[in-house]
């Protein structure tokens, strides 16, 4: 039950980008295509995965004043072995991921899940935390990929699903989703929807805001 | 471990994280540098064989790679010069000031602010004859330098094809420079008008089939396609391959 609840809570219930607000920047910038955004959410998961595990595995010889920079250490050291690895396995697709890869350690989804859980509790449930987590990511990045990619350039992996007039078909392409603000509003209706459906997740306001005008002024 | 909070106990335990650390990613860093430069080659001539239109996906690149004769070219005199070009690299010869010139604004058409003094050429034989050339181009587009490949004929003026391997445009707008059916755009067309000026140009809108010295622009990109337009035609013209170009069409050289 606990596993269970570890690794698809974070899915749905307790999003990290869609609940928790981490981890905007990367979605905005690889989603512009599914294979690239494949790439990304399993390089990401892995990081978090391990970066929880070992972060946990250490935690209680880390000295609060500088667990931050240690997190980041080890975070940092994860994602270069990652760059790395891709580098010398997939080539083509490290070169399309260019700089995104070590701009993990910058995701705040691997040290909001390494100071939030990993710090508090033991390596196995911490390295689950990350993959639900990961997962968390992955289903709403490839979400963004999938409705980015079809309607931008009328492709789903690189395959033509929609012809585009430029190649004499019917579709003509939305430039804007290509571009990175389009996820920012694909984000926002995402958040919208997840909201109606699970009202919980609403935050309550914060404020009212009160009448313009007194009804008996008028 | 009871004073892990203490001066001491925080140094020590970020030191230990600190060596652990280095000691990973160095160890990953080394142990995985043959295969990343092997991975880098190896895309690299894919690029040229692809740009020549010559890449077949069911043989292996290195074995395709065996026609190909890399020979490092002195662009000052357009003739081929000595040195091995396995070790030789353009690009960082660019940043070297011994080895390159800086371009004044108006020389500067691509953008690239250094020139090399010496290139490398692919060139493709047949029967003992020049069957087709490869040139290095690059330049500024919109967003980044564009890195990539021309292919001639055995005139030196119709293009065979042409393909960016690294770049940073728009995808989708500048970005389509990677599209085949753009790129097929290029093949057929002459660098050169009769006088032997530079006479290809990236234009705006669609171009004509009869227009032979004109490519289609791409939309959405007209800087990146400016730019294009202004790298092929610096490579091309005499501070580029120019003079080469012009020596091996005379067998010179």
């Amino acid at each position: 039950m606990k596993v269970k609840e570890l690794l698809f809570k974070p899915v749905f219930e307790n999003n990290p980008i869609a609940l928790q607000i981490l981890g905007i920047c990367s979605a905005l910038a690889v989603t512009s295509s599914l294979k690239v955004t494949i790439v990304m959410c399993i390089a990401l998961t892995l990081v978090t995965a391990f970066s929880n595990f070992f972060v946990a595995a250490v935690r209680n010889f880390i000295p609060g004043s500088i667990r931050i920079i240690a997190q980041m250490t080890i975070i940092a050291s994860l994602v270069i072995v990652v760059d790395q690895i891709l580098k010398a396995v997939a080539y083509d697709i490290s070169k399309q991921l260019s700089v995104f890869v070590g701009l993990i350690i910058t995701n705040c989804i691997v040290m909001g899940r390494a100071e939030a859980y990993a710090m508090k509790n033991p390596p196995i449930p911490s390295f689950l935390d990350g993959i639900g987590n990961g997962l968390g990511y992955s289903v709403l990045l490839l979400t963004l990929a999938f409705i980015r990619e079809l309607l931008g350039s009328g492709k789903l992996f690189g395959v033509e699903i929609l012809s585009l007039t430029t190649d004499g078909g019917w579709y003509v392409s939305n430039g804007l989703m290509l571009l990175p603000p389009s996820a920012f509003f694909l984000i926002g209706l995402i958040i919208w929807g997840l909201r109606s459906w699970k009202p919980k997740q609403a935050e309550e306001a914060e404020f009212k805001i009160a009448a313009n005008t007194k009804p008996k002024e008028v | 471990m009871a004073n892990k909070d203490s001066t001491a106990g925080t140094i020590t335990v970020a030191l230990v994280l600190c060596i652990v650390c280095s000691v990973i990613v160095s160890a990953a860093a080394v142990m995985l540098k043959p295969a990343q430069v092997a991975n880098k080659e190896l895309d690299f001539k894919r690029n040229i064989l692809a740009a020549a239109g010559l890449l077949d996906t069911s043989k292996s690149v290195e074995e395709q790679f065996s026609q190909i004769n890399t020979r490092i070219v002195q662009l000052e005199t357009g003739k081929f010069t000595d040195g091995d070009p396995d070790s030789y690299d353009p690009v960082a010869a660019a940043k070297d000031p011994s080895q390159s010139r800086e371009l004044s604004t108006e020389e500067d058409l691509a953008k690239i602010s250094r020139l090399e003094n010496r290139s490398e050429v692919y060139i493709v034989e047949k029967d003992g004859n020049v069957d087709k050339v490869i040139l290095p181009i690059r330049g500024y587009g919109l967003w980044s330098t564009l890195y990539g490949f021309l292919a001639l004929e055995s005139d030196m003026n119709t293009v065979a094809g042409i393909g960016f391997y690294e770049h940073g445009e728009t995808p989708g707008l500048g970005g389509e420079v990677d599209n085949p059916a753009w790129k097929a755009g290029w093949i057929g067309k002459e660098m050169f008008d009769n006088s032997g000026d530079v006479a290809v140009r990236v234009i705006k809108g669609k171009a004509a089939d009869s227009a032979a010295h004109q490519i289609d622009g791409l939309s959405g990109a007209t800087l990146t396609s400016r730019g294009v337009s202004n790298l092929v035609r610096f490579w091309l013209s005499d501070e580029g391959f120019g003079k080469f170009l012009t020596n091996l069409k005379e067998g010179e050289a």
